[in-house]
């Protein structure tokens, strides 16, 4: 035990570092390029760099082939290939204006290496109650999987900071909850990401100086859903991501149909002449979780982060709840 | 503010009572007679009281989505 209690704060630290020195390269690099966005949200609207997919993906894939060295486990294969298939996908979006539908069949796609390297455990496992044994359903549901966390982490990056903030606490939560499941090789492969978001979210912060682009949310999310799949943690999983499906929700339900972001016509939130952001009084416009939060009155871009961090961080007690209760059976 | 943490909290009150409900109702019934097809009926019967679990919990969520922001607009 100790020795993988020393080789997750090795691991740890390197990817922690990694992302956390290459990233400025990656600002000047874009920079340089003139790979940069608007902010909409700044007063004056800068520009900023985009995408911080390849420091993420550099961090990740760094950490995971030296897990891999020590413990040549298919899990953390089915962790590499899959992450870097969903990185490719969120590239490919980044430099390429593609249908609504691309993402989730990509990202399904993606999903594959997991079922062929037989990376997962047909029975759905519920706190209190036990488990169900669901072997084609399974599949289904592992396709299923990760297109919805990886379109559910790109969704909740709407403002500076969320998605790797979130992602951040989200990840640390199911490390935690796979630590207290006993599933300790997989809590050790889960360390990454959580490190990876934190650096990242160094950068990421408001005000940003670099966005992730779907490259980085897209990489995030779906290794957040390798790794509940991989680690058997599927419902724990679901619930300390609770605040961006909500936010997946409450869109889908408003749009009622699969459309890209820069789609819709009516924008959920506008802005105050102070830069505040307000929601939007256009019966048409989504309702997304910014736009639920500021129906009780404008805010700023950082103070809407803390109420989603807050939500972030309730959704992790639940989710570590969720990981007590599934080791009491009635 | 606090109703959306509510939602959450609701949110996950449905995940822990769907599983009980899914563990100890829908994993016990058993289809038979139906020879060879007696695990593909039996897997579709499942999966489509599943189906029909998730609309009535995407309803809930839908009436609750509405009664927060209705109260918050009118704070």
């Amino acid at each position: 035990m100790l020795d993988k209690i020393i080789l997750a704060i090795i691991v740890s630290a390197v990817n922690f570092f990694l992302v956390y020195i290459i990233t400025p390269s990656l600002i000047k690099w874009l920079e340089k390029r003139n790979l940069a966005v608007k902010d909409y949200n700044r007063v004056g609207g800068a520009m900023v760099p985009r995408p911080g997919g390849p420091s993420i993906l550099v961090g990740i894939l760094a950490s995971e082939l030296t897990l891999y060295a020590f413990f040549p486990r298919p899990e953390i294969l089915a962790i590499i290939i899959t992450t870097s298939l969903a990185f490719i996908v969120g590239l490919i979006d980044d430099r390429k204006v593609l249908g609504g539908w691309f993402k989730p069949v990509a990202l399904a796609i993606s999903a594959v290496p997991i079922i062929l390297l037989g990376t997962y455990n047909p029975h759905l496992s519920f706190p209190l109650f036990g488990s169900v044994r669901i072997p084609e359903l399974y599949i289904a549901l592992i396709i299923f999987m990760i297109p919805v966390t990886g379109n559910t982490i790109n969704s909740i990056d709407v403002l500076n900071g969320v998605a790797s903030g979130f992602m951040t606490i989200a990840s640390f939560a199911l490390t935690a909850s796979l630590y207290i499941i006993h599933n300790y090789d997989i809590a050790l492969a889960s360390l990454p990401l959580g490190f990876v978001s934190l650096a990242f979210y160094k950068y990421h912060k408001f005000p940003s100086r670099i966005f992730p682009g779907d490259s980085g949310a897209l990489t995030l999310g779906a290794m957040y859903g390798v790794l509940a799949i991989v680690g058997h943690v599927e419902i724990i999983a679901a619930v300390a991501l609770l605040p961006a499906v909500i936010n997946s929700f409450l869109f889908l339900s408003s749009v009622k149909r699969i459309i890209e972001h820069r789609q819709i016509k009516s924008n959920p939130v506008t802005h105050t002449d102070d830069g505040k952001l307000m929601a939007s009084t256009d019966k048409n416009a989504p309702i997304t979780l910014v736009r639920l939060i500021l129906a009780g009155g404008p805010m700023t871009e950082k103070q809407i982060g803390f109420v989603i961090f807050k939500l972030a961080l309730f959704s992790a007690l639940l989710a570590i709840a969720t990981a007590f209760m599934m080791e009491v059976k009635i | 503010m606090k109703e959306i943490f509510l939602f959450v909290f609701v949110m996950w009150l449905l995940i822990i009572g769907g599983g009980q409900l899914l563990i100890s109702v829908i994993a016990h019934l058993t289809i038979s007679g139906y020879g060879k097809f007696d695990s593909i009926l039996d897997s579709g019967v499942k999966a489509l009281i599943a189906m029909i679990l998730v609309i009535a919990w995407i309803f809930t969520l839908s009436k609750i989505k509405n009664w927060i922001f209705h109260k918050q607009i009118k704070n």
